[in-house]
Protein backbone atom coordinates (compact mmCIF):
# COMPACT_ATOMS: atom_id res chain seq x y z
CA UNK A 1 0.00 0.00 0.00
CA UNK A 2 2.70 2.46 1.04
CA UNK A 3 4.86 1.63 -1.97
CA UNK A 4 1.89 2.09 -4.29
CA UNK A 5 1.10 5.38 -2.57
CA UNK A 6 4.58 6.77 -3.19
CA UNK A 7 4.71 5.49 -6.78
CA UNK A 8 1.43 7.28 -7.51
CA UNK A 9 2.55 10.39 -5.63
CA UNK A 10 5.82 10.69 -7.56
CA UNK A 11 3.97 10.02 -10.82
CA UNK A 12 1.40 12.69 -9.97
CA UNK A 13 4.01 15.36 -9.29
CA UNK A 14 6.22 14.32 -12.21
CA UNK A 15 3.39 14.46 -14.73
CA UNK A 16 2.25 17.74 -13.16
CA UNK A 17 5.71 19.16 -13.80
CA UNK A 18 5.69 17.69 -17.31
CA UNK A 19 2.66 19.88 -18.12
CA UNK A 20 4.95 22.92 -18.19
CA UNK A 21 7.92 21.16 -19.73
CA UNK A 22 6.57 19.53 -22.89
CA UNK A 23 6.20 21.48 -26.11
CA UNK A 24 3.04 19.94 -27.48
CA UNK A 25 -0.18 21.25 -25.96
CA UNK A 26 -1.93 17.93 -26.50
CA UNK A 27 0.81 16.22 -24.50
CA UNK A 28 0.57 18.90 -21.80
CA UNK A 29 -3.19 18.28 -21.47
CA UNK A 30 -2.75 14.56 -21.16
CA UNK A 31 0.15 14.97 -18.72
CA UNK A 32 -2.24 16.99 -16.56
CA UNK A 33 -4.81 14.22 -16.97
CA UNK A 34 -2.20 11.67 -15.84
CA UNK A 35 -1.60 13.77 -12.73
CA UNK A 36 -5.34 13.81 -11.97
CA UNK A 37 -5.62 10.06 -12.54
CA UNK A 38 -2.78 9.46 -10.08
CA UNK A 39 -4.55 11.56 -7.44
CA UNK A 40 -7.73 9.60 -8.21
CA UNK A 41 -5.71 6.46 -7.52
CA UNK A 42 -4.60 7.93 -4.17
CA UNK A 43 -8.25 8.51 -3.30
CA UNK A 44 -9.01 4.87 -4.11
CA UNK A 45 -6.11 3.83 -1.88
CA UNK A 46 -7.52 5.99 0.91
CA UNK A 47 -10.79 4.06 0.72
CA UNK A 48 -12.81 6.78 -1.02
CA UNK A 49 -13.91 4.55 -3.87
CA UNK A 50 -16.77 6.69 -5.08
CA UNK A 51 -14.81 9.95 -5.07
CA UNK A 52 -11.76 8.33 -6.65
CA UNK A 53 -13.75 6.98 -9.58
CA UNK A 54 -15.61 10.30 -9.80
CA UNK A 55 -12.28 12.14 -10.13
CA UNK A 56 -11.27 9.77 -12.94
CA UNK A 57 -14.61 10.21 -14.72
CA UNK A 58 -14.82 13.99 -14.42
CA UNK A 59 -11.19 14.76 -15.16
CA UNK A 60 -11.14 12.74 -18.40
CA UNK A 61 -14.15 14.68 -19.65
CA UNK A 62 -12.72 17.98 -18.46
CA UNK A 63 -9.34 17.45 -20.05
CA UNK A 64 -10.95 16.53 -23.38
CA UNK A 65 -12.90 19.77 -23.34
CA UNK A 66 -9.68 21.53 -22.41
CA UNK A 67 -7.90 19.93 -25.36
CA UNK A 68 -10.53 21.35 -27.70
CA UNK A 69 -9.99 24.90 -26.44
CA UNK A 70 -6.26 24.43 -26.36
CA UNK A 71 -6.10 23.52 -30.02
CA UNK A 72 -8.48 26.38 -30.77
CA UNK A 73 -6.57 29.19 -29.09
CA UNK A 74 -2.90 28.27 -28.87
CA UNK A 75 -0.64 29.41 -31.68
CA UNK A 76 1.20 26.13 -31.97
CA UNK A 77 -0.81 23.36 -30.28
CA UNK A 78 1.30 20.54 -31.61
CA UNK A 79 4.58 22.09 -30.47
CA UNK A 80 6.11 21.72 -33.92
CA UNK A 81 8.05 24.99 -33.54
CA UNK A 82 9.03 25.15 -29.88
CA UNK A 83 9.21 28.62 -28.42
CA UNK A 84 9.26 29.99 -24.93
CA UNK A 85 5.82 30.85 -23.60
CA UNK A 86 6.78 31.94 -20.11
CA UNK A 87 7.38 35.21 -18.37
CA UNK A 88 9.25 35.91 -15.18
CA UNK A 89 10.42 32.35 -14.93
CA UNK A 90 12.96 32.98 -12.19
CA UNK A 91 10.54 34.87 -9.99
CA UNK A 92 7.93 32.14 -10.43
CA UNK A 93 10.47 29.44 -9.55
CA UNK A 94 11.58 31.29 -6.44
CA UNK A 95 8.02 31.98 -5.26
CA UNK A 96 6.77 28.43 -5.82
CA UNK A 97 9.95 26.98 -4.29
CA UNK A 98 9.50 29.14 -1.21
CA UNK A 99 5.83 28.20 -0.95
CA UNK A 100 6.72 24.51 -1.16
CA UNK A 101 9.41 24.89 1.49
CA UNK A 102 7.01 26.72 3.80
CA UNK A 103 4.22 24.18 3.26
CA UNK A 104 6.57 21.22 3.75
CA UNK A 105 7.96 22.75 6.94
CA UNK A 106 4.38 23.24 8.14
CA UNK A 107 3.51 19.65 7.31
CA UNK A 108 6.21 18.34 9.61
CA UNK A 109 6.12 21.07 12.24
CA UNK A 110 2.41 21.13 13.04
CA UNK A 111 1.31 18.51 15.59
CA UNK A 112 -1.59 16.99 13.67
CA UNK A 113 -4.45 15.50 15.68
CA UNK A 114 -4.61 11.75 16.08
CA UNK A 115 -7.08 9.70 14.06
CA UNK A 116 -10.56 9.63 15.53
CA UNK A 117 -12.94 6.81 14.71
CA UNK A 118 -12.91 4.53 11.70
CA UNK A 119 -14.29 4.87 8.17
CA UNK A 120 -17.98 4.03 7.74
CA UNK A 121 -18.93 0.77 6.08
CA UNK A 122 -19.93 2.60 2.91
CA UNK A 123 -18.20 6.00 2.55
CA UNK A 124 -20.23 6.82 -0.57
CA UNK A 125 -23.49 6.39 1.34
CA UNK A 126 -22.11 8.51 4.19
CA UNK A 127 -21.25 11.26 1.70
CA UNK A 128 -24.72 11.11 0.18
CA UNK A 129 -26.37 11.28 3.62
CA UNK A 130 -24.16 14.25 4.52
CA UNK A 131 -24.85 16.40 1.47
CA UNK A 132 -28.56 15.63 1.57
CA UNK A 133 -28.73 16.15 5.36
CA UNK A 134 -26.50 18.22 7.63
CA UNK A 135 -24.32 19.54 4.77
CA UNK A 136 -27.18 20.39 2.44
CA UNK A 137 -26.20 24.07 2.35
CA UNK A 138 -22.97 23.07 0.58
CA UNK A 139 -24.93 21.25 -2.09
CA UNK A 140 -27.31 24.17 -2.55
CA UNK A 141 -24.45 26.65 -2.93
CA UNK A 142 -22.74 24.35 -5.45
CA UNK A 143 -25.97 24.08 -7.39
CA UNK A 144 -26.48 27.83 -7.58
CA UNK A 145 -22.82 28.38 -8.45
CA UNK A 146 -23.13 25.93 -11.34
CA UNK A 147 -26.28 27.67 -12.60
CA UNK A 148 -24.62 31.10 -12.36
CA UNK A 149 -21.57 29.79 -14.21
CA UNK A 150 -23.68 28.32 -16.99
CA UNK A 151 -25.45 31.62 -17.56
CA UNK A 152 -22.29 33.71 -17.27
CA UNK A 153 -20.23 31.53 -19.61
CA UNK A 154 -22.91 31.54 -22.30
CA UNK A 155 -23.28 35.32 -22.04
CA UNK A 156 -19.53 35.82 -22.24
CA UNK A 157 -18.92 33.39 -25.05
CA UNK A 158 -21.70 34.34 -27.48
CA UNK A 159 -20.60 36.25 -30.52
CA UNK A 160 -22.55 39.37 -29.65
CA UNK A 161 -21.22 39.63 -26.10
CA UNK A 162 -23.33 40.80 -23.23
CA UNK A 163 -24.86 43.85 -24.92
CA UNK A 164 -26.57 42.10 -27.82
CA UNK A 165 -26.31 42.62 -31.56
CA UNK A 166 -26.61 46.41 -31.70
CA UNK A 167 -26.08 47.30 -28.06
CA UNK A 168 -23.63 49.76 -26.60
CA UNK A 169 -20.05 48.83 -27.36
CA UNK B 1 0.31 6.43 4.00
CA UNK B 2 0.60 8.86 6.89
CA UNK B 3 -1.10 12.23 6.99
CA UNK B 4 2.30 13.88 6.39
CA UNK B 5 2.72 11.88 3.17
CA UNK B 6 -0.63 13.06 1.84
CA UNK B 7 0.09 16.67 2.78
CA UNK B 8 3.57 16.54 1.24
CA UNK B 9 2.04 15.31 -2.01
CA UNK B 10 -0.53 18.08 -1.81
CA UNK B 11 2.17 20.71 -1.16
CA UNK B 12 4.23 19.49 -4.12
CA UNK B 13 1.24 19.55 -6.49
CA UNK B 14 0.23 22.99 -5.21
CA UNK B 15 3.72 24.41 -5.73
CA UNK B 16 4.09 22.99 -9.24
CA UNK B 17 0.70 24.45 -10.10
CA UNK B 18 1.67 27.78 -8.58
CA UNK B 19 4.81 27.87 -10.73
CA UNK B 20 2.69 27.27 -13.82
CA UNK B 21 0.10 29.87 -12.87
CA UNK B 22 2.80 32.49 -12.27
CA UNK B 23 5.07 31.79 -15.21
CA UNK B 24 2.85 30.86 -18.14
CA UNK B 25 1.89 33.59 -20.59
CA UNK B 26 -0.99 31.79 -22.27
CA UNK B 27 -4.22 31.91 -20.28
CA UNK B 28 -5.00 28.30 -21.16
CA UNK B 29 -1.70 27.13 -19.69
CA UNK B 30 -2.23 29.38 -16.70
CA UNK B 31 -5.52 27.63 -16.02
CA UNK B 32 -3.75 24.29 -16.10
CA UNK B 33 -1.59 25.60 -13.26
CA UNK B 34 -4.70 26.57 -11.29
CA UNK B 35 -6.16 23.09 -11.87
CA UNK B 36 -2.99 21.50 -10.53
CA UNK B 37 -3.26 23.64 -7.39
CA UNK B 38 -6.83 22.47 -6.82
CA UNK B 39 -5.62 18.93 -7.47
CA UNK B 40 -3.32 19.39 -4.48
CA UNK B 41 -6.31 20.48 -2.39
CA UNK B 42 -8.16 17.30 -3.38
CA UNK B 43 -5.19 15.21 -2.24
CA UNK B 44 -4.96 17.10 1.06
CA UNK B 45 -8.68 16.75 1.76
CA UNK B 46 -8.51 13.02 1.03
CA UNK B 47 -5.60 12.71 3.45
CA UNK B 48 -7.38 14.61 6.20
CA UNK B 49 -10.51 12.50 5.79
CA UNK B 50 -8.59 9.23 5.87
CA UNK B 51 -6.09 10.04 8.62
CA UNK B 52 -7.92 12.45 10.94
CA UNK B 53 -11.65 11.85 11.08
CA UNK B 54 -12.95 9.18 8.69
CA UNK B 55 -16.11 8.99 10.77
CA UNK B 56 -17.30 12.43 9.68
CA UNK B 57 -18.07 13.15 6.03
CA UNK B 58 -16.50 16.65 5.98
CA UNK B 59 -13.35 15.60 4.12
CA UNK B 60 -15.39 13.92 1.41
CA UNK B 61 -17.63 16.96 1.06
CA UNK B 62 -14.52 19.12 0.65
CA UNK B 63 -13.27 16.85 -2.16
CA UNK B 64 -16.66 17.17 -3.85
CA UNK B 65 -16.52 20.97 -3.59
CA UNK B 66 -12.96 21.05 -4.96
CA UNK B 67 -13.95 18.95 -7.99
CA UNK B 68 -16.87 21.28 -8.67
CA UNK B 69 -14.63 24.34 -8.32
CA UNK B 70 -12.25 22.84 -10.89
CA UNK B 71 -15.05 22.40 -13.40
CA UNK B 72 -16.44 25.90 -12.80
CA UNK B 73 -13.01 27.50 -12.96
CA UNK B 74 -12.37 25.88 -16.31
CA UNK B 75 -15.75 26.81 -17.78
CA UNK B 76 -15.42 30.41 -16.63
CA UNK B 77 -11.81 30.65 -17.78
CA UNK B 78 -12.60 29.43 -21.27
CA UNK B 79 -15.55 31.80 -21.53
CA UNK B 80 -13.24 34.72 -20.69
CA UNK B 81 -10.61 33.49 -23.15
CA UNK B 82 -13.28 33.19 -25.83
CA UNK B 83 -14.48 36.75 -25.18
CA UNK B 84 -10.92 38.03 -25.15
CA UNK B 85 -10.02 36.17 -28.32
CA UNK B 86 -13.07 37.54 -30.11
CA UNK B 87 -12.17 41.08 -29.15
CA UNK B 88 -8.39 41.03 -29.65
CA UNK B 89 -7.26 37.76 -31.26
CA UNK B 90 -4.99 36.97 -28.32
CA UNK B 91 -4.92 34.42 -25.55
CA UNK B 92 -2.04 35.94 -23.61
CA UNK B 93 -2.38 37.17 -20.04
CA UNK B 94 0.09 40.01 -20.73
CA UNK B 95 -2.12 41.47 -23.45
CA UNK B 96 -5.08 41.75 -21.12
CA UNK B 97 -3.35 43.92 -18.57
CA UNK B 98 -5.75 46.83 -19.13
CA UNK B 99 -8.58 44.72 -17.68
CA UNK B 100 -7.37 45.46 -14.17
CA UNK B 101 -9.68 47.84 -12.43
CA UNK C 1 -11.10 -12.96 -14.05
CA UNK C 2 -13.20 -15.50 -15.92
CA UNK C 3 -15.82 -12.82 -16.56
CA UNK C 4 -13.30 -10.69 -18.49
CA UNK C 5 -12.30 -13.66 -20.65
CA UNK C 6 -15.95 -14.48 -21.38
CA UNK C 7 -16.57 -10.89 -22.47
CA UNK C 8 -13.51 -11.05 -24.72
CA UNK C 9 -14.92 -14.18 -26.37
CA UNK C 10 -18.26 -12.39 -26.76
CA UNK C 11 -16.50 -9.46 -28.46
CA UNK C 12 -15.02 -11.86 -31.02
CA UNK C 13 -18.45 -13.44 -31.45
CA UNK C 14 -19.91 -9.98 -32.09
CA UNK C 15 -17.29 -9.34 -34.75
CA UNK C 16 -18.12 -12.70 -36.37
CA UNK C 17 -21.85 -11.97 -36.35
CA UNK C 18 -21.24 -8.57 -37.87
CA UNK C 19 -19.10 -10.16 -40.58
CA UNK C 20 -21.86 -12.69 -41.35
CA UNK C 21 -24.50 -9.95 -41.53
CA UNK C 22 -22.29 -7.82 -43.75
CA UNK C 23 -21.09 -10.74 -45.88
CA UNK C 24 -17.45 -9.73 -45.38
CA UNK C 25 -14.41 -11.69 -44.20
CA UNK C 26 -14.54 -13.07 -40.67
CA UNK C 27 -12.70 -11.44 -37.76
CA UNK C 28 -9.73 -13.80 -37.78
CA UNK C 29 -9.07 -13.30 -41.49
CA UNK C 30 -9.43 -9.57 -41.03
CA UNK C 31 -7.04 -9.65 -38.06
CA UNK C 32 -4.45 -11.57 -40.06
CA UNK C 33 -4.78 -9.09 -42.91
CA UNK C 34 -4.29 -6.12 -40.57
CA UNK C 35 -1.26 -7.74 -38.92
CA UNK C 36 0.64 -8.17 -42.18
CA UNK C 37 -0.40 -4.80 -43.59
CA UNK C 38 2.53 -2.57 -44.50
CA UNK C 39 3.13 0.10 -41.85
CA UNK C 40 2.55 3.61 -43.07
CA UNK C 41 3.38 6.80 -41.29
CA UNK C 42 2.40 10.44 -41.56
CA UNK C 43 4.93 13.26 -41.21
CA UNK C 44 5.18 14.97 -37.81
CA UNK C 45 2.78 12.47 -36.27
CA UNK C 46 2.58 12.26 -32.48
CA UNK C 47 3.18 8.51 -32.35
CA UNK C 48 3.26 8.29 -28.58
CA UNK C 49 -0.22 9.77 -28.14
CA UNK C 50 -1.68 7.77 -31.05
CA UNK C 51 -0.24 4.57 -29.60
CA UNK C 52 -1.62 5.37 -26.14
CA UNK C 53 -5.03 6.04 -27.68
CA UNK C 54 -5.10 2.76 -29.62
CA UNK C 55 -4.14 0.73 -26.55
CA UNK C 56 -6.42 2.65 -24.18
CA UNK C 57 -9.61 1.53 -25.94
CA UNK C 58 -9.33 -2.27 -25.37
CA UNK C 59 -7.77 -1.59 -21.96
CA UNK C 60 -10.80 0.49 -20.96
CA UNK C 61 -13.13 -2.28 -22.16
CA UNK C 62 -11.21 -4.87 -20.13
CA UNK C 63 -11.19 -2.69 -17.02
CA UNK C 64 -14.92 -2.04 -17.39
CA UNK C 65 -15.44 -5.82 -17.68
CA UNK C 66 -13.95 -6.22 -14.18
CA UNK C 67 -17.18 -5.03 -12.54
CA UNK C 68 -19.63 -6.89 -14.81
CA UNK C 69 -21.40 -9.60 -12.81
CA UNK C 70 -22.31 -12.98 -14.25
CA UNK C 71 -24.89 -14.46 -11.95
CA UNK C 72 -24.01 -12.78 -8.66
CA UNK C 73 -20.23 -12.68 -9.03
CA UNK C 74 -17.93 -10.03 -10.53
CA UNK C 75 -14.15 -10.09 -10.90
CA UNK C 76 -13.69 -6.95 -8.80
CA UNK C 77 -15.43 -6.57 -5.47
CA UNK C 78 -16.53 -2.94 -5.43
CA UNK C 79 -19.60 -1.05 -4.32
CA UNK C 80 -19.39 1.59 -7.05
CA UNK C 81 -19.51 -0.62 -10.15
CA UNK C 82 -21.92 1.65 -12.04
CA UNK C 83 -19.64 4.70 -11.73
CA UNK C 84 -16.58 2.64 -12.61
CA UNK C 85 -18.24 1.30 -15.76
CA UNK C 86 -19.18 4.82 -16.83
CA UNK C 87 -15.67 6.15 -16.15
CA UNK C 88 -14.19 3.44 -18.35
CA UNK C 89 -16.59 4.31 -21.16
CA UNK C 90 -15.36 7.89 -20.96
CA UNK C 91 -11.79 6.63 -21.37
CA UNK C 92 -13.01 5.66 -24.84
CA UNK C 93 -13.50 9.34 -25.75
CA UNK C 94 -9.93 10.10 -24.78
CA UNK C 95 -8.77 7.10 -26.82
CA UNK C 96 -10.59 8.18 -29.98
CA UNK C 97 -9.46 11.79 -29.69
CA UNK C 98 -5.84 10.75 -29.11
CA UNK C 99 -5.88 8.45 -32.10
CA UNK C 100 -7.39 11.21 -34.24
CA UNK C 101 -4.96 13.83 -32.99
CA UNK C 102 -1.84 11.67 -33.11
CA UNK C 103 -2.00 11.00 -36.84
CA UNK C 104 -1.49 14.66 -37.79
CA UNK C 105 -4.17 14.27 -40.44
CA UNK C 106 -7.15 16.59 -40.90
CA UNK C 107 -9.85 13.93 -41.42
CA UNK C 108 -8.59 11.88 -38.47
CA UNK C 109 -8.79 14.94 -36.21
CA UNK C 110 -12.31 15.71 -37.46
CA UNK C 111 -13.25 12.17 -36.42
CA UNK C 112 -11.78 12.75 -32.96
CA UNK C 113 -13.73 15.98 -32.54
CA UNK C 114 -16.92 14.33 -33.69
CA UNK C 115 -16.61 11.78 -30.95
CA UNK C 116 -16.12 14.44 -28.27
CA UNK C 117 -19.32 16.19 -29.40
CA UNK C 118 -21.20 12.89 -29.54
CA UNK C 119 -19.80 11.76 -26.20
CA UNK C 120 -20.73 15.00 -24.43
CA UNK C 121 -24.26 14.86 -25.84
CA UNK C 122 -24.91 11.20 -25.00
CA UNK C 123 -23.04 11.02 -21.70
CA UNK C 124 -25.78 12.84 -19.78
CA UNK C 125 -28.71 10.66 -20.88
CA UNK C 126 -26.45 7.62 -20.43
CA UNK C 127 -25.56 8.67 -16.90
CA UNK C 128 -29.19 9.41 -16.01
CA UNK C 129 -30.28 6.00 -17.34
CA UNK C 130 -27.62 4.30 -15.19
CA UNK C 131 -28.62 6.35 -12.15
CA UNK C 132 -32.31 5.54 -12.65
CA UNK C 133 -31.64 1.82 -12.24
CA UNK C 134 -29.27 2.49 -9.32
CA UNK C 135 -31.92 4.66 -7.69
CA UNK C 136 -34.54 1.94 -7.83
CA UNK C 137 -32.13 -0.61 -6.31
CA UNK C 138 -30.67 1.80 -3.68
CA UNK C 139 -27.16 0.80 -4.73
CA UNK C 140 -24.34 1.61 -7.14
CA UNK C 141 -23.25 -2.01 -7.05
CA UNK C 142 -24.17 -3.87 -10.26
CA UNK C 143 -24.60 -7.13 -8.34
CA UNK C 144 -27.01 -5.53 -5.90
CA UNK C 145 -28.95 -3.90 -8.75
CA UNK C 146 -29.28 -7.26 -10.50
CA UNK C 147 -30.43 -8.92 -7.28
CA UNK C 148 -33.01 -6.19 -6.58
CA UNK C 149 -35.21 -7.20 -9.54
CA UNK C 150 -36.76 -10.31 -8.07
CA UNK C 151 -40.34 -9.51 -9.05
CA UNK C 152 -40.32 -7.23 -12.06
CA UNK C 153 -37.41 -6.43 -14.36
CA UNK C 154 -36.37 -2.78 -14.39
CA UNK C 155 -36.50 -2.88 -18.19
CA UNK C 156 -40.24 -3.55 -17.98
CA UNK C 157 -41.31 -0.83 -15.59
CA UNK C 158 -38.77 1.80 -16.70
CA UNK C 159 -38.81 1.28 -20.47
CA UNK C 160 -37.66 4.83 -21.27
CA UNK C 161 -34.49 4.43 -19.23
CA UNK C 162 -33.82 1.06 -20.87
CA UNK C 163 -34.29 2.45 -24.37
CA UNK C 164 -32.12 5.47 -23.61
CA UNK C 165 -29.46 3.16 -22.19
CA UNK C 166 -29.38 1.06 -25.36
CA UNK C 167 -29.24 4.10 -27.66
CA UNK C 168 -26.54 5.85 -25.65
CA UNK C 169 -24.54 2.62 -25.35
CA UNK C 170 -24.50 2.53 -29.15
CA UNK C 171 -23.27 6.14 -29.14
CA UNK C 172 -20.59 5.42 -26.56
CA UNK C 173 -19.24 2.54 -28.65
CA UNK C 174 -19.58 4.72 -31.83
CA UNK C 175 -21.42 1.83 -33.40
CA UNK C 176 -23.87 1.71 -36.31
CA UNK C 177 -25.75 4.97 -36.88
CA UNK C 178 -23.46 6.64 -34.34
CA UNK C 179 -20.36 5.64 -36.29
CA UNK C 180 -19.74 9.18 -37.54
CA UNK C 181 -16.35 9.42 -35.75
CA UNK C 182 -15.18 6.66 -38.08
CA UNK C 183 -17.50 7.78 -40.86
CA UNK C 184 -17.00 7.00 -44.52
CA UNK C 185 -17.69 10.66 -45.35
CA UNK C 186 -14.37 11.56 -43.74
CA UNK C 187 -12.52 8.59 -45.24
CA UNK C 188 -12.59 6.47 -42.07
CA UNK C 189 -12.31 9.26 -39.52
CA UNK C 190 -10.26 8.85 -36.38
CA UNK C 191 -8.84 5.47 -37.41
CA UNK C 192 -7.88 6.73 -40.89
CA UNK C 193 -4.09 6.71 -40.50
CA UNK C 194 -3.73 3.88 -37.96
CA UNK C 195 -1.20 1.26 -39.04
CA UNK C 196 -2.48 -2.34 -39.27
CA UNK C 197 -1.71 -3.74 -35.78
CA UNK C 198 -2.81 -0.51 -34.07
CA UNK C 199 -6.05 -0.56 -36.04
CA UNK C 200 -6.63 -4.18 -35.02
CA UNK C 201 -6.19 -3.29 -31.34
CA UNK C 202 -8.39 -0.19 -31.68
CA UNK C 203 -11.26 -1.98 -33.45
CA UNK C 204 -11.02 -4.91 -31.03
CA UNK C 205 -11.46 -2.37 -28.24
CA UNK C 206 -14.62 -1.10 -29.89
CA UNK C 207 -16.12 -4.60 -29.99
CA UNK C 208 -15.04 -4.99 -26.38
CA UNK C 209 -16.90 -1.82 -25.37
CA UNK C 210 -19.98 -3.05 -27.19
CA UNK C 211 -19.82 -6.43 -25.42
CA UNK C 212 -19.37 -4.81 -22.01
CA UNK C 213 -22.22 -2.36 -22.61
CA UNK C 214 -24.53 -5.27 -23.49
CA UNK C 215 -23.38 -7.25 -20.45
CA UNK C 216 -24.08 -4.30 -18.14
CA UNK C 217 -27.60 -3.93 -19.55
CA UNK C 218 -28.41 -7.34 -18.02
CA UNK C 219 -27.97 -6.49 -14.31
CA UNK C 220 -29.28 -2.96 -14.87
CA UNK C 221 -32.52 -3.69 -16.68
CA UNK C 222 -32.97 -7.41 -17.41
CA UNK C 223 -33.04 -8.94 -13.96
CA UNK C 224 -29.38 -10.03 -13.77
CA UNK C 225 -29.12 -13.78 -13.36
CA UNK C 226 -32.80 -14.25 -12.55
CA UNK C 227 -34.74 -16.90 -14.50
CA UNK C 228 -36.23 -20.38 -14.20
CA UNK C 229 -34.42 -23.76 -14.35
CA UNK C 230 -30.98 -22.63 -15.60
CA UNK C 231 -28.24 -21.46 -13.18
CA UNK C 232 -27.81 -17.71 -12.67
CA UNK C 233 -24.53 -17.32 -14.59
CA UNK C 234 -26.02 -19.06 -17.62
CA UNK C 235 -29.04 -16.75 -17.61
CA UNK C 236 -26.70 -13.76 -17.46
CA UNK C 237 -24.77 -15.14 -20.42
CA UNK C 238 -27.91 -15.86 -22.45
CA UNK C 239 -29.33 -12.39 -21.84
CA UNK C 240 -25.99 -10.74 -22.64
CA UNK C 241 -25.79 -12.63 -25.93
CA UNK C 242 -29.31 -11.53 -26.81
CA UNK C 243 -28.59 -7.84 -26.14
CA UNK C 244 -25.27 -8.01 -27.96
CA UNK C 245 -26.87 -9.66 -30.98
CA UNK C 246 -29.54 -6.94 -31.00
CA UNK C 247 -26.91 -4.18 -30.93
CA UNK C 248 -24.82 -5.80 -33.68
CA UNK C 249 -27.91 -6.40 -35.81
CA UNK C 250 -29.00 -2.78 -35.32
CA UNK C 251 -25.85 -1.54 -37.03
CA UNK C 252 -27.30 -1.81 -40.52
CA UNK C 253 -30.98 -1.55 -39.60
CA UNK C 254 -31.18 1.94 -38.10
CA UNK C 255 -31.38 5.10 -40.19
CA UNK C 256 -28.26 7.23 -40.26
CA UNK C 257 -28.91 10.92 -39.73
CA UNK C 258 -26.48 13.79 -39.85
CA UNK C 259 -24.44 13.99 -36.71
CA UNK C 260 -25.75 17.34 -35.55
CA UNK C 261 -29.29 15.92 -35.66
CA UNK C 262 -28.23 13.08 -33.38
CA UNK C 263 -26.58 15.50 -30.97
CA UNK C 264 -29.64 17.73 -30.97
CA UNK C 265 -31.89 14.73 -30.32
CA UNK C 266 -29.79 13.82 -27.30
CA UNK C 267 -30.03 17.29 -25.75
CA UNK C 268 -33.63 18.08 -26.62
CA UNK C 269 -35.41 14.71 -26.46
CA UNK C 270 -33.40 12.11 -24.56
CA UNK C 271 -32.38 14.17 -21.53
CA UNK C 272 -35.90 15.45 -20.67
CA UNK C 273 -37.38 12.00 -21.34
CA UNK C 274 -34.95 10.20 -19.07
CA UNK C 275 -35.30 12.90 -16.39
CA UNK C 276 -39.07 12.38 -16.37
CA UNK C 277 -38.48 8.63 -16.15
CA UNK C 278 -36.20 9.23 -13.19
CA UNK C 279 -38.87 11.34 -11.49
CA UNK C 280 -41.43 8.56 -11.91
CA UNK C 281 -38.99 5.97 -10.56
CA UNK C 282 -38.06 8.18 -7.61
CA UNK C 283 -41.71 8.69 -6.69
CA UNK C 284 -42.43 4.96 -6.93
CA UNK C 285 -39.34 4.00 -4.94
CA UNK C 286 -39.91 6.52 -2.14
CA UNK C 287 -43.54 5.58 -1.82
Amino acid sequence: MTVLFWVLAVAAVASGAAVFAVGSMARATFALLASFLCVGGELLLAGQHYLGVLVVLMMIMEMLVMAVFMVMYMMDPAGLMPMSMVHNRRGALIVSGAVFAALAAGVFAVPWPARRGGPPRDPAAALGQAIMGPKMLVMMVIGIAILATMIATVVLATRTGRYGEDGAR
Amino acid sequence: MTLQAFLLLAAALFSVGLYGALSQRSIVMLMMGLELMINGIVAAAAGFWHQVSPGAADGQVLVLVAITVMALEMAMGFAVVTALFRARDVDMADDAGDLKG
Amino acid sequence: MLEVVVLGVLAVAAASLDAVLAGGPGPFREAARLLVLERRTTPQADRLLARIGAIALPLAAALAALVVPFGGHAALDTRVGVVWFNAMEVVGWAAVWLVGWGANSAFALVGGYRFIAQGLAYELPHMFALITAALAAHSLDLRAIGAAQGGLWFGVWMPVAFAVYLVSALAMAFWGPFGAPLGADIAGGAALELPGPDRLVFLAGRYGLLAVASAVAVPLFLGGGGGPVLPAWLWSLVKTCAVLALLVWARRRLPVLRMDRFVQAAWVVLIPAVLLQMLVVAVVVVD
